[in-house]
């Protein structure tokens, strides 16, 4: 019995527990909801079914949530601008690709010149936002709102402010299917993309600095630890992370639409890094909990578009639960559960103290 | 030791209004430069200059509000999607529902508190980052907004328009043209909003209220030792932004006499450039509410450069105020650094 609890207790106290719980919560009311929810078809040779869909729609949101999560966890703030970097990289990607065109059937440019183009331009946006943080020690989230409102701008700017389109297979084949391939080209990226950041993450000591410098900054260059360099490379990792989501995206449409490529997507990626378990104060983070985070809320948006609900009342629904996880993960929450636990522990001890007085008492009457 | 602590005071007073007296020299500046460049397309015209206020008059009233939370050390993105909020309930109650306008005007202004009471509660007695809060507080609205509606309502209350059209003539004004004489006009929207400012700033400068707030945002925990309710005053601020969101909202609103899912969206960005522009720390602690009004006109003066200029593209509205953001922050930093390499040499 003791020992059963205890199990119990492991499992729920892990710190992937909630993130898993919420997405259980959330494809349960999908199987109430939808009787063929995890029903997998194969269409036009891809695979097709809800689940798939999910998998296939969130891997931009994957990618942009391990970039959130370095910010996150080295600096404690947040990163607003990766929409807008998103749709800059797309814009360049395109407009190389159509040299200059609005519209392109054949690659003007080879493919990798513009991706790594793309590339470097967002790894650029990364490196500005994290000179002005990491150097200059602006808060994250308003250092960020420069490119958040410029990003959008900058993008119309390459573009000309049209919507570039590059109607060429290779292209269309990032954001949808390789050849004969059934799983969708995005979901590799993703895969690909928490892999490489696992290992790195894991098997060097960087994830392990990044914690360091979250926790105490200044602790961590007394230790040794170029704080400033490390917070500086999580925001370039994190705009490089926008560029590659930028031109999954980008793939998906074929085309670089400057005003709606990454929209409100930081929102998505901050939730999920929120949902992940981790704090957005900073600190400790956990990885895979970031990218369950991203799978949920994909997850939660494609339920509730299957419910019919219009795409522009989404904001509603996602606003609800971040003030709901906000307010779990608040501090002062959080104290007030834990005086809560004592006093309910409390109240078990004095009563069982009073059941044993009680015995004691009879007892003697008898 | 006695000089050198007076020295360290003088300093530090400089610091605040040397950014505000670069604020409103540089809007000196851009104003008379537009006026050299574009002579003759009117922009010496002091109708072009009352036009500033005329056009930015919820957005005066709405930097005022974000001041206020800015000062102490909070921010709250979520007043453009508030003005969206309030423009299309405004609109919904008078023509769909047939309500008469002050009741459009109460509704408003219930909407702005009820966004500052939540918001505030969440950031004050929950300590939650300000910047959640209102991001969340930014999608709602903007979300509450197309579930009203997502078809544009204009405005065809006659009081309403009555209000929106009352023309307030100046004593002086132009002559066109073919030599009619024309005087210069404003809305009742402009003499709101400078009413708003003049209020605040006596506010700020001689109540307890407004002391307060700026020893929350200077460090929160002497204000805390002081024996101050940082709590309750931080959420009085909130509330107070709150309502100022939807006051200014309603005055946007008087402007457009129109509400649409897509109305006044960057109008955060708008507000925040502005206070900080007008010498509004980020960090808390420091700001005026003349320095925002003086902002707000620099960056009424940006869009009317540009639009009156004619071959640019609105695009590079947003990446010239952007980039004059990305400019005063850095001069903001860099004063910071500066100020504390100081304190830490005396």
């Amino acid at each position: 019995m003791l020992n059963q609890n205890s199990t119990l207790k492991k499992i729920t106290s892990h710190k992937l527990f909630m993130p898993i719980l919420c997405l259980c919560v959330v494809l349960l009311v999908n199987i109430l909801w939808t009787p063929n929810f995890f029903k997998i078809t194969i269409k036009n040779g891809v695979l097709y079914g809800y689940i798939i869909d999910i998998i296939n729609r969130a891997s931009e949101l994957v990618i942009l949530a391990i970039g959130m999560t370095l910010v996150t966890a080295s600096s404690g703030g947040q990163d607003i601008s990766v929409g807008a970097v998103m749709a800059v990289a797309a814009a360049v990607c395109c407009q190389i690709l159509s040299g200059g065109a609005t519209s392109t059937n054949s690659f003007q440019n080879p493919l990798i010149l513009a991706v790594l183009a793309a590339l470097i331009v967002s790894v650029i946006c990364g490196a500005f936002n994290g000179v002005l943080v990491a150097k200059l020690h602006i808060q994250p989230m308003v250092a960020t709102l420069i490119l958040f409102t410029a990003g959008r701008g900058i993008a119309q700017l390459i573009t000309n402010g049209q919507i570039t389109y590059v109607r060429v297979g290779v292209y269309k084949a990032i954001g949808s299917h390789i050849g004969s391939c059934p799983i969708p080209t995005p979901i590799f990226f993703a895969i690909i993309t928490v892999i490489i950041a696992y290992l790195v993450l894991n098997k060097t000591a960087l994830g392990l600095y990044v914690e360091s410098v979250g926790v105490n900054g200044s602790a961590s260059r007394l230790v040794g630890l170029n704080s400033t360099k490390i917070k500086f490379l999580t925001y370039v990792i994190c705009g490089l992370l926008a560029g590659i989501a930028g031109i999954v995206n980008s793939g998906r449409i074929y085309s670089a639409d400057a005003n709606n490529i990454g929209l409100n997507l930081e929102m998505d990626a901050i939730l999920a890094v929120a949902l992940g378990g981790n704090l957005l104060s900073g600190g400790k983070f956990s990885l895979i909990g970031s990218v369950i985070g991203a799978y949920t809320i994909q997850a939660l948006t494609t339920t509730l578009l299957a419910m019919k609900v219009p795409s522009d009342q989404l904001p509603v629904y996602k606003a609800i639960v971040v003030i709901i996880i906000v307010i779990l993960q608040s501090p002062v929450f959080r104290k007030y559960m834990t005086a809560r636990k004592k006093k309910k522990l409390q109240n078990k001890t004095t009563t069982t103290k009073a059941v044993k007085n009680k015995e004691m008492i009879e007892g003697e009457q008898v | 030791m006695m000089s050198a602590s007076v020295v360290k005071q003088r300093k530090s007073l400089n610091s605040s209004t040397f950014l505000l007296v670069v604020t409103i020299a540089l809007f000196a500046a851009m104003y008379i430069a537009g006026m050299i460049i574009f002579s003759e397309k009117g922009f010496a015209n002091p109708q072009m200059f009352l036009n500033l206020f005329i056009s930015n008059a919820g957005l005066i009233v709405i930097g005022c509000g974000m001041t206020l939370v800015m000062i102490t050390g909070g921010i709250d993105i979520s007043v453009g999607s508030v003005t969206a909020l309030v423009c299309m309930s405004a609109a919904y109650a008078m023509e769909k529902k047939g309500m008469n306008a002050y009741t459009a005007v109460l509704i408003s202004l219930a909407i702005g508190i009820g966004f500052g009471l939540v918001q505030g509660y969440l950031v004050a007695f929950l300590d939650i980052q300000p910047f959640i809060v209102s991001l969340a507080g930014m999608f709602f609205g903007r979300g509450m907004t197309s579930i009203i509606s997502t078809d544009m309502i204009s405005i065809k209350n006659t009081t309403f328009l009555g209000w929106a059209n009352f023309r307030i003539y100046m004593p002086f004004g132009t002559y066109n043209r073919r030599g009619i004489y024309q005087a210069a006009y404003i809305y009742p929207t402009v003499i709101i909003a400078l009413l708003v400012v003049l209020i605040l700033a006596i506010v700020l400068k001689y109540t307890k209220f407004g002391r307060s707030l700026y020893a929350i945002g200077g460090n929160q925990q002497s204000a805390l030792m002081m024996g101050l309710n940082v709590r309750r005053t931080k959420m009085e601020a909130y509330v107070l932004d709150g309502f100022l969101a939807g006051l200014g909202g309603f005055l946007f609103c008087l402007n457009s006499c129109a509400g649409f899912v897509e109305q006044a969206k960057g109008l955060e960005m708008d507000a925040i450039a502005a206070a900080v522009i007008g010498g509004t720390l980020l960090s808390g602690g420091v700001g005026t509410v003349v320095g925002t009004l003086f902002g707000v006109l620099i960056t009424g003066t940006i869009t009317s450069l540009i639009t009156t200029q004619g071959t640019l593209s609105s695009w590079w509205v947003r990446i010239t105020l952007s980039a004059l953001l990305c400019f005063f922050i850095v001069l903001q930093a860099i004063i910071a650094s500066a100020k504390k390499k100081g304190q830490a040499a005396s």
